[in-house]
């Protein structure tokens, strides 16, 4: 029995009388027990649920961590914790992972979880017809063995520091034979939740895993519905009027700071890993020199531009990393907002009397304000920017990422930890530079957490300094929730909506 | 009568054909890719070629367009690229929502424009005349889609009596129409006004007819001699009118859904392409451009029924 | 977005004695020159550089900051809309000329010959089921967004337009016994064409280009709304409706303005366009 204050006891009996003269249908006892249903706004609908075939973020946003589970998952602060591996180690030469599984574990249609299953989905993204967007990520594992059900033993071709973070990744998530052809449209999972129902271009509905295998971690919710709403007036209207428990990423920041002042919700704003950099093809001219790519960071005023794109939400960066993660260091001072020094180191660079670029402006509110500030901005300092239009993602990845025909563009990189991007090659940026290869390839095999970390350091910097891309802002994470509710992230590690430990508290 | 309606099927068929035909090649060569929009940013050549054969892509051109076509005629859309369920399924379920904005649109815009055009058609020159062509003006000037706006604005958001976008679902009939009320007001107002101009000037016209004059002579008051003999002959401009104004309707209903969030067949189209899902966009075109073909055919031979003097000349 | 091809008789007769369709000559005539004459001013001064942000002067109300207030970025609006009208305006008269000379064309060679006729009104039936904005989208994904996409995506959509108003004109001169005259005397079709026919049709061309510039002016806006129009910094009006659009409440006047102008310049042109048909038009001169 919960002990109750004088006040709250008051309160509850209040409104039990209040309930039962003004609606004597319904009874007062419904105060009694918590809700335990719950509707999510998101922006954006899926295109599929399946996180194994698809790139789009709004796919994890949905069924990783409520549906589907990895070996591994990342928690709210960013950390690997074990999930259906509940323990691994790790052979000294850092080549060899065995994982001890979790016994006991059911897919959502009966089949057993096991180190063959866990090995068919290993499998399935590393093999040759895999259409898994990350495959890249888990090329490094050379061999899957399942010696016994409950152990799993990889092995890699190089040594891997970030192999457990990118085996808690929504790519990553564990899949089962049976289910696998359906998952677009009916995801089979190990997770707290089951999927019940699809209404698209509507509402996505979880219902509670009855024999849900991890007891350690209780789950309060029974039916848990994501409602689409791209609208960001109608999201807020459905916010305030009930319709919507939760909108984790409110799609209008001019919206906030209405609910930050309202007692009936939570509103923190958080980080998210979405880098929004303006990538320059490096490749050609006029970016491929550096003093023209220096000068471009310099005409930008990032305080302004997150005013203006974003109503001052959202954090600086000075290099391909966000304060999210590990080993983070602030770079903003690096080329800080000096339209004179950026209109010097321009003529310098042979361009005194100005400079005519386009830009391939994806559609997104984001990007197309990030477009129009910069083109304001850069026109300070005599630059010309003309705007393109390019629809995202069709046109855009065709045009920008496989054919690299662009002088200048935008985009939110929403993968976490991915600075190693820069050493690609090929990639759209067109950045060639051997010592961030080598120091990004020695962080990625170092084992070792403050060598990995102090490596990073130095990529950051290299970037920072070279200025591949003009790096702008990471996007808030603007969450939205009832006061009553609690267990949401704040931050957001992992693009995701990890609901497990969400409940309301009355 | 049946050669009459002979020709206009066959006319329908060719008609169709080259909308498909039409669609089909733009869609041939539009940029993008369907299985890099799906992959994102970080996937590998061999990862999207593999993607390309699971979707079918690989085929040339012309034995797609064919695969389709016969699909078409067996009554199968084939399998959506992104969703990888049956087209048909898709459309149907957003077409529960298209087709009755549209309907309850037409009906607000009828409900609105014949008593309007009627009133004003029976004192010209009069107040209510006045009226009406005022707002047939402004009607016929304001983009549907600010009207939607302006709904949002005051109705929804100022005064908070209707939901300012987003579909329930028939699951709840009376919040799925609460939640067309506002967009099908927005898709009727313009419509309306173009009505009201044509309802007026046609009962006008009919009102200076022979027999009704006649009517009147044998002592029928005006408004018996308006409503029993003017409004029913003057309805033939109307229904033409409707008829032409479909597709600007299901056009005007594209911008709607996408003011309001509703999940309709114009937002599929505009996801769709968004995913380059070519298979979808070249379906919902069809279904489009079928329903409007149709309801021309359905106005067609409504004619022959109303008007007695098209009857007999068909 | 309506189709006013086909409206029968002028509704503006405010007082007799007037030649029909006086009132809505003149009105229209203003309102049309009003909108013109901004659209050009705007090329030469407007309060502020329509392009020119002030981020922290954003969304300041009407007459606070400028006489229409302040966009999401700290723009000026009475500025964007002016420059706003003659982008609206010249995409606009793009596209109509694109459809009405085509269309005209078309037009009058199906009347002159019926091999022709038959194809081209196949034509015209696939062309008209198409619904206009669906069909723009497609051509804006084909093309990328633009000036471009959208002058062809509403130009094309009128070429049936005007084909079927002139086939339908042209085939009433051709009967005429004038023309019987001109051929006895050997001239040939297109000859008589030149001479006769689009001369006297001249007038319901012009009416219907009137009507049709208020279509498109419409249609531009819808295409710009959509974010299928000019790119930025070039203002437009549909697309300063599609930015309002998350500032309803805290900033209507983002919304009420742009709305407003749009209203009022097919206002314009369709008063204009019903005036000119009263005079022009000998279909429209008889029915009144």
């Amino acid at each position: 029995m919960v002990l109750l204050t004088r006040s709250s006891r008051r309160h509850i009996l209040a409104s039990a009388l209040l309930a039962a003269l003004a609606l004597p249908g319904l009874s007062g006892g419904a105060w009694a027990a918590p809700r335990t249903d719950l509707v999510v706004g998101m922006p954006v609908e899926p295109p599929g649920l399946d996180p194994t075939s698809a790139a789009p973020t709004v796919i994890g946003q949905v069924v990783w961590q409520n549906v589907f589970q990895g070996l591994t998952r990342i928690d709210r602060d960013g950390k690997v914790q074990p999930q259906l591996a509940k323990s691994w180690t790790i052979s000294p030469d850092g080549l060899t992972y065995t994982f001890a599984l979790q016994p006991g574990v059911k897919f959502h249609n009966g089949e057993a979880f096991n180190a063959e299953t866990a090995k068919f989905a290993l499998d399935a993204i590393r093999a040759p017809g895999s259409v898994n967007p990350q495959k890249a990520l888990y090329a490094v594992i050379a061999d899957v063995k399942a010696p016994d059900p409950q152990t799993l033993v990889l092995t890699l071709a190089k040594p891997s520091g970030n192999l457990l973070f990118w085996l808690g990744q929504p790519a990553a998530v564990m899949v089962e034979p049976k289910s696998r052809d359906g998952l677009k449209t009916n995801p089979v999972g190990t997770g707290p939740f089951r999927f019940a129902s699809w209404r698209k271009g509507d509402r996505v509905e979880l219902t509670r895993s009855p024999d849900y295998w991890d007891t350690a971690r209780k789950v309060h919710l029974d039916r848990v519905t994501f409602r689409f709403i791209g609208d960001p007036q109608a999201a807020a209207a459905a916010l305030r009027a009930g319709d919507v428990d939760a909108f984790p990423l409110l799609p209008a920041p001019e919206l906030y700071a209405a609910f930050q002042k309202d007692k009936a919700f939570t509103a923190e704003p958080g980080l998210t890993e979405m880098k929004v950099v303006a990538g320059m093809n490096n490749a050609a001219k006029p970016f491929s020199d550096k003093r023209v790519r220096q000068a471009l960071m310099m005409a930008v005023d990032r305080k302004l531009l997150i005013e203006g794109a974003y109503s001052g939400y959202g954090a600086a960066i000075g290099s391909h990393y966000t304060p999210n993660d590990p080993g983070y260091k602030d770079l903003t001072g690096v080329y800080p907002y000096d339209p004179k020094k950026a209109k010097a180191l321009l003529a310098e660079a042979g361009y005194a009397k100005g400079l005519t670029f386009s830009f391939k402006s994806p559609q997104m509110a984001y990007a197309t304000r990030t477009a129009e500030i910069l083109q304001a901005m850069f026109s300070e300092i005599g630059v010309t920017m003309n705007i393109v239009p390019t629809e995202f993602p069709a046109k855009w990845v065709q045009e920008v990422m496989r054919d690299r025909s662009f002088d200048m563009t935008v985009i939110a990189h929403a993968e976490p930890m991915d600075i190693a991007i820069y050493s690609n090659d090929p990639y759209y940026f067109g950045y060639k530079n051997p010592a961030f290869n080598d120091v990004v390839a020695k962080a990625a095999a170092a084992t070792d957490e403050a060598t990995r970390l102090k490596l990073y350091g130095e990529a950051q910097e290299i970037l920072a300094e070279d200025v591949p891309a003009l790096f702008l802002f990471v996007l808030p994470k603007l969450s939205v929730w009832r006061a009553k509710l609690t267990g949401f992230w704040k931050n957001e590690p992992v693009p995701s909506n990890d609901l497990t430990e969400v409940r309301w508290t009355e | 009568m049946l050669r009459h309606l002979l020709r206009r099927a066959a006319g329908f068929a060719v008609t169709f054909l080259l909308i498909s035909i039409l669609v089909f090649c733009m869609m041939e060569i539009v940029p993008g890719d369907p299985a890099s929009a799906m992959l994102g940013t970080s996937a590998t050549p061999e990862t999207l070629a593999a993607l390309r054969a699971q979707m079918g892509l690989d085929a040339p051109a012309a034995i797609r367009y064919l695969r389709w076509l016969g699909g078409l005629m067996t009554g199968s859309m084939g399998l959506s690229y992104t969703y990888g369920v049956p087209v048909g399924g898709l459309i149907l379920e957003r077409l529960a929502v298209t087709l009755p904005l549209t309907g309850l649109a037409v009906l607000l815009a009828v409900g609105i424009a014949l008593p309007l055009g009627v009133t004003a058609a029976a004192r010209p020159g009069g107040v209510a005349d006045g009226a009406a062509t005022l707002y047939a003006q402004a009607g016929i000037a304001v983009p549907n889609f600010w009207i939607g706006l302006m709904l949002i604005m005051v109705v929804a958001l100022g005064l908070g009596w209707l939901p300012a976008g987003g579909f329930p679902g028939w699951g709840e009939p009376a919040a799925a129409l609460r939640a067309l009320l506002l967009p099908a007001l927005a898709l009727a107002i313009p419509q309306s006004a173009v009505l009201t101009r044509v309802t007026r000037a046609s009962v006008v016209e009919v009102m200076n007819e022979d027999f009704v004059r006649t009517a009147r002579a044998k002592g029928a008051s005006v408004s018996r001699a308006l409503w029993r003999h003017a409004v029913p002959n003057a309805l033939v401009p109307v229904i033409t009118m409707l008829g032409l104004q479909i597709s600007f309707l299901i056009g005007g209903a594209v911008l709607v859904e996408n003011v309001f969030t509703l999940p309709g067949m114009g937002r599929l189209a505009w996801q769709a392409l968004a995913q380059r899902d070519l298979i979808v966009i070249q379906n919902v075109v069809m279904v489009f451009a079928t329903i409007v073909i149709a309801v021309n055919l359905g106005v067609d031979l409504l004619y022959t029924v109303v008007d007695p003097r098209l009857r007999r000349r068909a | 977005m309506t189709a006013l091809a086909k409206l029968p008789g002028p509704v503006l007769r405010l007082r007799r004695g007037w030649r029909p369709g006086s009132a809505a000559l003149l009105i229209g005539g203003i309102l049309t020159a009003c909108l013109v004459g901004i659209a050009l001013t705007s090329l030469v001064w407007t309060p502020e550089d329509p392009a020119r942000m002030r981020i922290l002067q954003k969304l300041k109300g009407p007459l606070v900051s400028g006489l229409l207030g302040t966009d999401h970025l700290g723009r000026d609006v009475a500025s964007m809309l002016m420059r706003g009208a003659f982008n609206s305006l010249t995409t606009a008269f793009a596209a109509v000329a694109v459809g009405a000379v085509l269309g005209t064309l078309a037009g009058v060679a199906a009347a002159a010959g019926s091999k022709f006729d038959a194809v081209l009104m196949r034509i015209c039936d696939a062309l008209f089921a198409l619904p206009p904005i669906l069909s723009a989208i497609m051509l804006g994904a084909l093309l990328g967004p633009g000036a471009l996409t959208a002058i062809v995506a509403i130009g094309v959509f009128m070429i049936p337009v005007f084909a079927r108003v002139t086939r339908g004109a042209a085939m009433q001169i051709w009967a005429r016994e004038y023309i019987m005259a001109a051929r006895m005397a050997g001239k040939g079709t297109a000859r008589i064409t030149v001479e006769h026919v689009l001369p006297n049709i001249a007038g319901q061309i012009i009416v219907q280009v009137t009507i049709q510039l208020a279509m498109a002016i419409l249609t531009e806006a819808g295409l710009s709304f959509l974010g299928l129009g000019l790119p930025p910094p070039a203002p437009t009006w549909g697309r300063m409706l599609a930015e309002s659009q998350t500032y309803l409440l805290q900033a209507p006047h983002l919304a009420l303005a742009p709305g407003l102008a749009i209203a009022v310049a097919v206002l314009g042109l369709n008063l204009l366009g019903d005036g000119l048909a009263a005079r022009l038009d000998p279909r429209r001169r008889q029915a009144s």
